[in-house]
């Protein structure tokens, strides 16, 4: 019993000792972040945290990526949805192999589609905007949303779709009735992949973006200036950073949990 | 009002589920679909509903062509196999949805799912969700679902057969009375012949993809048509043999005269397919014309108070199978040789075509 309770605690220490660090830096000086080891801040300030939040070269940056990363899931969703469940209803000729050569993006860095979507967004002047990042990120992000959700609409009886023809549902009124109801623990996975996909990715993000698009991450990097590192800003900006994940997953649990054990996840 | 089937052909990928279907169901009627699995039964019945449009022929509900008829439109319903439900709508909502898509008015909507579900006996249930009822409950839920829309046409697809045993029985007499008083078209498809005779009405026999025979389910199972539709009616199936007539002579292991037996003694010579019910063969003599045959026991399978006998006969030339069905409870050791009498009154006789030739006088006798 007691060593299986300090197996825990040991867990826990090496999991949260990142994050335990992160959160006391960010309320630390600089003087005192490079001075000591100090286990928690002596002078304990939300100094950090101000400049993020009134400062808008830094808070815009959250602002940019919560838009392209919301605005990424909704484009996902929305093609995901109607391609998943042609995938699970219909045959047609090349369906099997479509399937599967969907995920080939998924199969290269997507380092290597820098420069195709570069030079691509730079001539049709969708450079640095919230849309140029979240259809890059679509790239990525909707085959595995399609994958998902096919098996979750593979789980829904054909039936069911009959069934509801017969008592008078249109297809669409029947789509968005009957039918996602039915799925929303996919929907709840896919959202959840596409967002974590998104808010995390960097590479992308930073290239196709300058000014007005420019998310948190890229923003991050600015604290390297010429009087040295920020430490303590820098600290605070990744605390800021971490939250959304936390709240997403925080909703999306259950609906995570029930897709693990049910779908194609 | 009537539904009317012409010529319907359905062939999917080079494959022919349906062929040249000729139907008419009448208002009012109960119709029973017999036939094996993957006989046509499913692919007819989603042909009537419009979910799948039939490759040739047309489909005429009053006069009128609603072959292309969207199924929206055509007011039917179904009940599958498996129990369909929409699982996040709890029973009252279920019930009540194709009522909602009609546009009924809110109090109207409301008495005609009392009253259905009153008829169906899952009133205590109407708050729960479909996935917290049993099996049966579940099939009754969909059942009220398809009868609360007064639709012309209710299709049953094997709806039973995913049920225990007293549920199918107490289920198919409620639905049985139901119907009395209804206008609609009823088809129902099964593969078991005992469920078609003890629904009665009208049944049609499928087979591969055609119609075999139709009338009432009486006559197709005292008078089929063809040794097919005699397969289709009898479980277990009717003992066959072969044999030729000769000058009213039966040639099968020993000879008999059919001088005596109505309607056996007008056959004209030639080779005969003959059968008989597996409950008309008997371990006493019946002192009338009759086969003495030599048997040698199989297996004795006991069911409750009744005896399936599967026995060997050698008539010189092959091995035939053959199921005594004995009342009573009888113990018979594998390869205990055992004799039995198989009525000449009692044959079926079909030409070398398998089409049925004379029946054995039953079906009068039972009036």
């Amino acid at each position: 019993m007691i060593k299986k309770r300090l197996g825990l605690l040991a867990y826990i220490l090496f999991v949260l000792l990142p994050i335990y660090w992160l959160i006391i830096m960010s309320f630390k000086t600089n003087e005192e972040i490079l001075g000591s080891l100090t286990l928690w801040p002596a002078n304990f300030t939300f100094d950090n945290y101000i400049t993020i939040f009134t400062d808008p070269s830094w808070y815009m940056g959250y602002v940019n990526s919560i838009t392209y990363v919301a605005l990424n899931m909704v484009i996902t969703l929305l093609v995901a949805l109607p391609a998943a469940y042609a995938f699970s209803r219909y045959k047609f000729i090349g369906d099997k192999h479509l399937f599967f050569w969907l995920l080939s993006n998924r199969m290269a860095p997507p380092a290597v589609f820098l420069l195709p979507f570069f030079q691509l967004y730079s001539s049709v002047g969708l450079f640095d905007t919230h849309l140029a990042v979240a259809l890059a990120h679509c790239l990525f992000s909707i085959p595995l949303a399609v994958w998902i959700l096919e098996g979750f609409m593979s789980g829904v009886p054909k039936e069911i779709d009959e069934t509801a023809y017969i008592d008078g549902y249109s297809f669409g009124h029947f789509f968005i009735k009957i039918f996602i109801p039915m799925i929303r623990s996919g929907i709840g996975v896919t959202a959840f992949f596409s967002f974590m996909f998104s808010w995390v990715e960097l590479l992308l993000a930073r290239t196709l973006t300058s000014v007005d698009a420019k998310p948190i991450s890229a923003i991050m990097t600015r604290t390297v200036s010429a009087s040295g590192i920020d430490w303590g800003l820098l600290a605070a900006a990744g605390v800021l950073t971490i939250i959304p994940g936390v709240l997403v997953i925080w909703f999306v649990r259950n609906h995570v949990a029930k897709g693990f054990a049910l779908g194609r996840v | 009002m009537s539904l009317v089937l012409e010529n319907i052909g359905h062939t999917v990928e080079g494959e022919s589920h349906l062929t040249d279907i000729n139907l008419n169901f009448e208002s009012g009627s109960f119709n029973v679909l017999l036939g094996r699995t993957l006989a046509g039964k499913t692919t007819l019945m989603r042909v009537i509903a419009g979910l799948e449009r039939p490759s040739e022929g047309k489909v005429v509900l009053n006069g009128k062509d609603i072959t292309d008829v969207a199924v929206q439109k055509r007011n039917v319903s179904m009940v599958y196999q498996q129990f369909i439900n929409y699982p996040h709508l709890t029973v009252w909502e279920n019930i009540a949805s194709p009522l909602k898509l009609a546009k009924l008015a809110p109090s109207e909507i409301k008495k005609r799912v009392a009253q259905t579900a009153e008829m169906l006996l899952i009133t205590d249930y109407l708050q729960r969700k479909p996935l917290e009822l049993s099996g049966g409950q579940q099939q009754r839920c969909a059942m009220a679902r398809a009868l609360v829309k007064d639709a012309q046409i209710i299709l049953f697809d094997e709806p039973l057969v995913n049920l225990d045993y007293k549920l199918r029985e107490s289920l198919r007499h409620e639905l049985k009375s139901l119907f009395k008083s209804r206008e609609s078209i009823a088809i129902y498809a099964t593969t078991e012949s005992a469920e078609a005779l003890a629904l009665g009405g009208t049944t049609c026999l499928l087979h591969q993809g055609k119609v075999l025979q139709t009338g009432p389910a009486l006559e197709q199972f005292y008078h089929p048509k063809n040794l097919q539709a005699a397969d289709l009616c009898n479980e277990p199936p009717l003992n066959r043999f072969q044999a030729s007539i000769h000058k009213q002579q039966l040639s099968f292991i020993q000879d008999i005269s059919l001088a005596n037996t109505l309607h056996l003694k007008e056959l004209v010579d030639a080779n005969y397919h003959f059968a008989i019910r597996p409950d008309h063969l008997t371990l006493q003599s019946s002192n009338q014309p009759e086969l003495v045959l030599q048997t040698v026991v199989d297996l004795a399978e006991i069911s409750a108070s009744e005896t399936y006998l599967h026995v060997t006969i050698n008539n010189g030339v092959e091995t035939l199978s053959w199921v005594a069905h004995l009342n009573g409870i009888y113990q018979f050791h594998t390869g205990v040789t055992l004799t039995l009498f198989a009525p000449l009154a009692l044959l079926y006789v079909f030409d070398q075509n398998d089409n049925a030739h004379t029946w054995p006088n039953l079906l009068e006798a039972k009036h």
